[in-house]
């Protein structure tokens, strides 16, 4: 099978109007040497038919969200995600477009994304947000990149131990070529510690933090960003956008950078991607900021209209002085939240929120572990196992239940801890039965 | 709306197409009508410091329009004195009167002797002709 | 001013599309979550959300009807001809989006145990093996999440292994034809930068070259076919001096859809390729994303690859992290992985004959090149790649109608514009790429609108200059939107809105 629509006729008449007799000799300006002499070495071409059962074949040998009961979360969670996401992701017109340089051409999607970046202000409580970042790793790269540059003297990046340690990971990959030292601040019983963050923050150009935390917990979060503006650098909050209903802005508390995994707002688990990085700032930063802005403009005809802005901070511009090399992003999924947040409103979000805290608190006294830590929780609730957390998973699994993430797959010392998320979709019998299955598996 | 073309001869040029006005041990510096065209309509002008010191053929600050962002190089070595805050707020300033109102930075020069190596204006007509 | 349109639809009206905070209404709503019979815990005082961010309010028949006039105000692949050189805007298979949506793809939690995900990591391991085919090198991450970040990627591996071998190198060669992510990706990386020109055969520049490789070199970013749809006849000799210097070569596959199954960048010299799901293999490009920029890597640099990766096991395979001389992590979990399911379809739909979509779209950039080089500048005289660069400024010169005026108006024919003013070494640039799924009817439109536009360029200069006559909005006033950026909704305007 083939999508090409020449046919020979066409192709006789297009190498004459060429002046060539083949395609061979198109190709004649590869040198001999490194021209590939045989036929690649890859599977045998299928229909559409078979193409659709061999593919399907693979996807039946995993076990989806919807296969057993579970309760994983530990960065990627399963919200709802509603019908009105197929309707932008169905419309060609999204879909196969790229970046709208060409704004008479785009004036759908640019005023999408600009509806999207203030979205994103209204969540976190900021003045100018970007139109995505690959994920919610790579976004906390960047805002990494934008403090270096706003605070070119220091030398130092602060990572709370609670954040997410993919994004840690990350951070610290990019981190070597920003030429930055990252500092990681242990972590208190769940949360972490102003005092320590005050302390180390002293020459860093950011302390990045995470709310609610890898671990579940609520952090403190606004005497965390007041710690690192005290000590002069930039506090960068990692938030969840479907706890935002409830949990205070980071623009209330003096972030001056809030950026977030947007999967949970509306995009599947997907195996872990593409998803959508969210990146807001205060107004102070808009010339920093990384990748694609949408901005308002008038036509000639003095009508409404909107156009990528600010384009000389990005690559194709500034090149090597660039704000960041980002290209293309993750448009289509940031539209797939726009959708989504629009259709829950500000009443929905904040019952998501109140679902996620209730049932939290639900887990918290339902099932029959002693919880890790203290600290109140958002959706997910850190459980003590009196065995290696992985093989709670294991047993319960077996039951039909997957009871969560065991931290310690990232954490050192945390091997009989189990995470375990509940989100809206969870119900109070859900809950009861991980309760059962547990108390099972770990007697 | 933009100035007319011209380079006028009580200046002093370098050839990254930025000018000098001489006055005593001061200098006001500015970017040519030259360079004001081939970048378009200014939206941003980024500047050093009051106090900080700028180096003969560095970089000192930006000028951006809405598709281009240009380096300000310096034609003369010093301390800066006063920036043109009119410039910052309203860059199209510099595409209106680039060597009046226009201006971007008066400095005190360190090294007097620099500005004899710039060029007048007849030879910086020149170099612009070859451009 | 009114141009007679030559568009089949003159004069569509459009109707307003007003924003989505305006179509709000106090009060109004959509979704209504699940509740559960619970008490909801209070919050610590300092924690709680004190003012509800102002978020729309509609019903669903509105939210639909918001969302469906902006894909009407939207021009994609499935609208019409789309020749955006270096993005390669072909067709995206519709089939891809039905498989990306399985079930046991789409509701798969990527914590998920290894053993409960053998599907998604077969096809990933699959994937990998197609592309390390493909590319002529035996390792590959699937990783980065995009082109640029393929590049980053590779630098970073580029200083790994120097740094495993003790040596320090410094400075990374990009040509003056190279996209605007090559420089930055080198910053970024924490590289130096230097520059290499392109000759009057649109090669590198080899006595220019040779004078820059040196002992602090770390390696070469190159896109071969070049931004100038040119394939670099020198590009052995290229190798040779980099190799010989002890630096490495990296093969920037924004381009890639030139060569595949008639050249291979590790046959060319290249130690480290990025590839574009999102261009070569058909991820639909989603209005700016996602796409997908996974890396291959000879043997010598595979012990630094990205973390973890997909790896086989007789007939289990598993997500590996295990490898000490790791770069570390580029983003989350193990790459996009429903861009993986679209691309490794692709792939299977063609098998081997992967080659014919890559000589169909040399063949389709060939013959629009010939019938459109008598009125345009070609400052490349030579038979293109995949894709081809004219220059304007011809029209400048005569008529003062400049690249973004022929833009502009082919918008009015129904046509998307190339890409323009780039690559940067062609004053007044058009960049065609017309990719291999068009059928020889809608080349031929293009090239009778280009042909077209250029005698309105010398009869009617002033109806290019004000292009395009026939979309939503007309040209629009960037120098407001840069001075004054306003980059969200004010919510002042309409008191009746929320909050």
């Amino acid at each position: 099978m083939s999508y090409l629509s020449i046919t020979d006729a066409d192709r006789e008449a297009m190498l004459e109007a060429i002046g060539v007799s083949s395609v061979d000799e198109l190709f004649e300006q590869v040198p001999p040497g490194v021209r590939l002499g045989r036929e690649l070495d890859v599977p045998p071409a299928l229909g559409e038919a078979e193409l659709a059962r061999h593919v399907e074949e693979l996807a039946a040998r995993n076990v989806h969200t919807g296969a057993e009961l579970s309760f994983l979360g530990a960065g990627v969670y399963d919200h709802y995600v509603p019908a009105v996401v197929d309707v932008v992701l169905s419309r060609g017109e999204f879909l196969t477009a790229y970046t709208p340089y060409q704004p008479e051409m785009s004036q759908g999607v640019l005023q999408a994304i600009f509806e999207y970046q203030t979205v994103i202000c209204e969540l976190t409580g900021m003045d100018v947000s970007n139109a995505s970042g690959y994920d919610g790793c790579t976004v906390a790269a960047d805002a990494t990149f934008m403090a270096k540059h706003a605070r070119p003297d220091r030398t130092r990046v602060v990572l709370a131990e609670t954040v997410s340690p993919q994004v840690r990971q990350v951070v610290k990959t990019y981190a070597r070529g920003f030429g930055l030292e990252v500092v990681e601040v242990p972590h208190d019983g769940g949360t972490t510690d102003p005092d320590r963050v005050a302390a180390a923050a002293q020459d860093a150009a950011a302390v990045l933090f995470q709310q609610p935390s890898f671990l579940g917990c609520l952090e403190p979060a606004p005497e965390l960003a007041e710690a690192a503006t005290e000590a002069g650098a930039l506090a960068i909050a990692h938030v969840d956008p479907m706890s935002l209903g409830v949990l205070e802005a980071p623009g209330a508390y003096g972030a001056s950078i809030a950026i977030g995994e947007g999967q949970a707002a509306g995009n599947w688990p997907s195996y872990g991607g593409p998803h959508y990085g969210f990146l807001a700032a205060r107004s102070d930063f808009i010339r920093r900021m990384p990748g694609r802005i949408v901005g308002e403009t008038l036509d000639a005809d003095d009508r409404r209209a909107f156009v990528l802005t600010l384009q000389t901070r990005e690559q194709h511009i500034r090149r090597e002085k660039a704000t960041s090399n980002i290209t293309t992003n993750q448009t289509l999924l940031g539209l797939a939240g726009l959708a989504t947040l629009s259709w829950l409103g500000p009443a929905g979000l904040r019952e998501v929120g109140e679902s996620c805290l209730a049932l939290a608190a639900y887990a918290h006294e339902r099932v029959p572990l002693e919880p890790a830590f203290d600290a109140p929780a958002f959706k997910e609730v850190a459980f003590r196992t009196p065995m290696p957390a992985r093989e709670v998973v294991r047993r319960a699994r077996e039951r039909g239940v997957h009871p969560g993430y065991a931290l310690g797959r990232d954490y050192q010392g945390m091997d009989d801890v189990l995470l375990v998320s509940v989100t809206e979709r969870r119900t109070v019998e859900d809950v009861d039965r991980l309760a059962e299955v547990l108390e099972e598996v770990c007697s | 709306m933009a100035a007319a073309e011209s380079y006028p001869d009580d200046l002093k040029y370098h050839p990254e197409h930025d000018w000098a006005r001489i006055d005593g041990d001061e200098a006001t510096l500015g970017v040519t009508w030259f360079a004001q065209d081939a970048l378009g309509e200014l939206v941003h002008y980024e500047a050093p410091e009051v106090g900080s010191s700028i180096s003969k053929d560095a970089s000192y600050g930006e000028v951006e329009s809405v598709k281009a962002v240009s380096d300000i190089v310096a034609p003369l070595s010093g301390e800066v004195l006063e920036v043109n805050a009119r410039a910052v707020e309203e860059p199209e300033i510099v595409n209106e009167d680039p060597y009046g109102d226009g201006w971007l930075i008066r400095i005190r020069m360190s090294d007097a002797v620099e500005v004899d190596a710039l060029m007048d204006a007849e030879a910086y007509k020149a170099h612009v002709a070859e451009q | 001013m009114s141009a007679e349109l030559p568009f089949h639809e003159p004069g569509r009206a459009w109707p307003p599309a007003p924003l989505i905070f305006e179509r709000s209404r106090s009060g109004r709503r959509a979704g209504r979550p699940p509740r559960p019979d619970l008490p909801v815990p209070e919050l610590p005082d300092g924690l709680r959300r004190k003012r509800p961010p102002r978020l729309p309010e509609l019903s669903e028949p509105e939210l639909v009807r918001h969302f469906t006039a902006l894909a009407d105000r939207t021009f994609g692949v499935d609208t019409g001809f789309y020749p955006l050189g270096s993005c390669t805007m072909k067709h995206n298979p519709r089939v891809h989006e039905r498989l990306a949506s399985l079930p046991g793809f789409r509701d798969l939690h990527p914590h998920q145990e290894d053993e409960a995900a053998q599907g998604a990591l077969e096809l990933m391991w699959r994937l990998q093996e197609i592309l390390a085919e493909i590319a002529g090198l035996p390792a590959v991450t699937l990783q980065p999440a995009a082109g640029s970040q393929g590049e980053l990627t590779g630098l970073m591996l580029m200083r790994a292994y120097f740094a495993d071998r003790g040596e320090e190198r410094d400075t990374i060669i990009t040509a003056d034809t190279a996209h605007g992510t090559n420089p930055a990706s080198v910053t970024m990386a924490g590289y130096k930068l230097e520059k290499v020109e392109t000759d009057a055969r649109g090669n590198l520049d080899l006595d220019d070259l040779r004078g820059k490789v040196d002992e602090r070199t770390a390696g070469l970013m190159l896109t071969n076919p070049s931004t100038l749809g040119l394939f670099d006849e020198g590009i052995e000799e290229v190798a040779r001096i980099f190799h010989d210097a002890g630096a490495l070569l990296y093969y920037d596959g924004a381009n890639l859809n030139a060569v595949v199954g008639r050249s291979r960048p590790g046959d060319m010299g290249f130690d480290i390729v990025h590839y574009n799901l999102h261009k070569t293999f058909s991820q639909p490009h989603g209005g700016g994303g996602p796409g997908g920029g996974p890396v291959a890597v000879r043997d010598t640099i595979e012990p630094f690859l990205p973390v973890p990766r997909v790896v086989r096991d007789g007939d289990a395979f598993r997500l590996d992290s295990d490898h000490p001389k790791t770069i570390g992590r580029v983003r989350g979990f193990a790459g996009p992985f429903g861009v993986f399911v679209r691309s490794y379809a692709y792939m299977r739909a063609y098998g081997p004959a992967l080659r014919e979509m890559s000589e169909t779209a040399v063949l389709n950039a060939n013959y629009v090149l010939a019938r459109l080089k008598d009125v345009y500048d070609l400052p490349y005289d030579r038979h293109c790649m995949h894709e081809f660069v004219l220059s304007a400024r011809g029209l400048k010169r005569e008529h003062g109608v400049t690249a973004l005026d022929v833009a502009k108006r082919l918008m009015d024919y129904g046509i998307h514009p190339p890409t323009i003013y780039f690559p940067l070494v062609v004053p007044e640039a058009l960049m065609i790429e017309p990719t291999e799924t068009e059928p020889k009817e809608r080349l031929d439109e293009f090239v009778d609108a280009m042909r077209a536009i250029a005698r309105e360029a010398a009869e009617s200069p002033d109806v290019l200059h004000e292009a395009p006559h026939g979309r939503p909005v007309r040209r629009l006033d960037e120098v407001r939107a840069a001075k004054q950026p306003v980059v969200r909704y004010s919510f002042d305007d309409d008191p009746a809105l929320v909050g």
